[in-house]
């Protein structure tokens, strides 16, 4: 598998992991040790204590990527604001956007997504927005400088995998920066045929801090991931709706 | 002085956001923290220097897990 480049930075894997909702923290070293993620997400959120640095010093003991997100932001002020303050707290001027347009469908406005994406690129930052499987939204992102898309193939959290595999390749072929599948994924199966749809990467969270045995899943979606782009590499069969002999007809008994 | 930190009410007995650092955390210059003042990012090497007074807005953040 070829390494994934984001805005001239070379990934270590095309598996990317949301560190969300796992029950413990001490998963977490398992966890990453057999997802061995390209990117790892965290969000920012107040505090009170240095103590609720444990998460920090885990990922920085790993030595990790990360990627801090703007969960929970329902504007673009508050997104550009919490960007700035993930900058400032853990030194990456990386940030996978979110803003999101209500708290119970958790899709994305897109109006709010395209004016902070607009406005963190201008401040320097290297965007990776998290978007509907739009088509025409993916390209204005992409217009206003964003180095990745993020499309959803379900709601967050929901684990119904890709809804609308025709939107994605739509997506797919509408940028060429690289696409991240992103929301949606609940088992292997997802992020192969995200893979195979044409993405460059997967990011999962959900599917492995909420599976029974977080650990396994988080291996089982490496491989998938690893499968799935090598499958769309190899070049599938088309769809037929006949059946098609692979044994030879010739030369059978009578 | 009276300012809000996280969204609480605080009195807040120093003048920087140094002293309000280590006032809450015991330390005025905790790693992985940011620290805005009425919607703007106070940066890290600004911290000592950079005055608060009443009525002001802090917000004080940390990384947590997410997707």
């Amino acid at each position: 598998m070829s390494a994934l480049t984001i805005a001239g930075r070379a990934l270590s894997s095309r598996l990317l992991l949301g560190t969300g909702g796992l029950p413990s923290l001490t998963l977490l070293e398992p966890v990453l040790a057999a997802a061995r993620p390209g990117l790892v997400t965290v969000s920012v959120r107040r505090t009170s204590s240095t103590r609720d640095g444990g998460l920090l010093d885990v990922l920085r003991r790993l030595g990790v990527p990360l990627l801090p997100n703007t969960a929970g932001c329902l504007s673009a002020r508050e997104a550009v604001l919490t960007a700035e303050l993930a900058r400032e707290a853990l030194g990456t001027d990386w940030v996978k956007l979110e803003v999101i347009g209500d708290e119970a469908s958790l899709l994305p406005d897109a109006v709010g997504l395209l004016e902070a994406a607009d406005q963190l690129v201008r401040r320097g930052f290297t965007v990776l927005p998290y978007t509907t499987d739009d088509p025409v939204l993916a390209r204005r992102l992409v217009d206003v400088g964003c180095a990745a898309v993020m499309p959803l193939g379900s709601p967050i959290g929901s684990g119904l995998g890709i809804r609308n595999p025709h939107a994605i390749e739509a997506v797919r072929a509408a940028v060429d920066v690289p696409v991240v599948l992103d929301a949606g994924i609940g088992t292997a199966s997802d992020a192969a045929l995200a893979m195979e749809l044409g993405c460059d990467a997967v990011l999962a969270a959900t599917a492995v801090t909420r599976a029974d045995d977080p650990v396994a899943m988080a291996h089982a979606l490496c491989l998938a991931v690893e499968a799935g782009y090598a499958a769309r590499h190899a070049g599938r069969i088309p769809l037929r709706s006949t059946a098609r002999a692979s044994s030879p007809v010739s030369g059978r008994i009578a | 002085m009276l300012i809000t930190v996280n969204g609480q009410p605080t009195e807040l007995a120093g003048a920087t956001v140094a002293d309000l650092l280590t006032a809450r955390m015991d330390d005025p210059r905790p790693n992985g923290i940011a620290v805005a003042v009425n919607d703007e990012v106070v940066p890290r090497d600004d911290w000592p220097r950079w005055p608060l007074k009443a009525g002001d807005t802090v917000e004080i953040v940390t990384a947590v897990q997410g997707g």
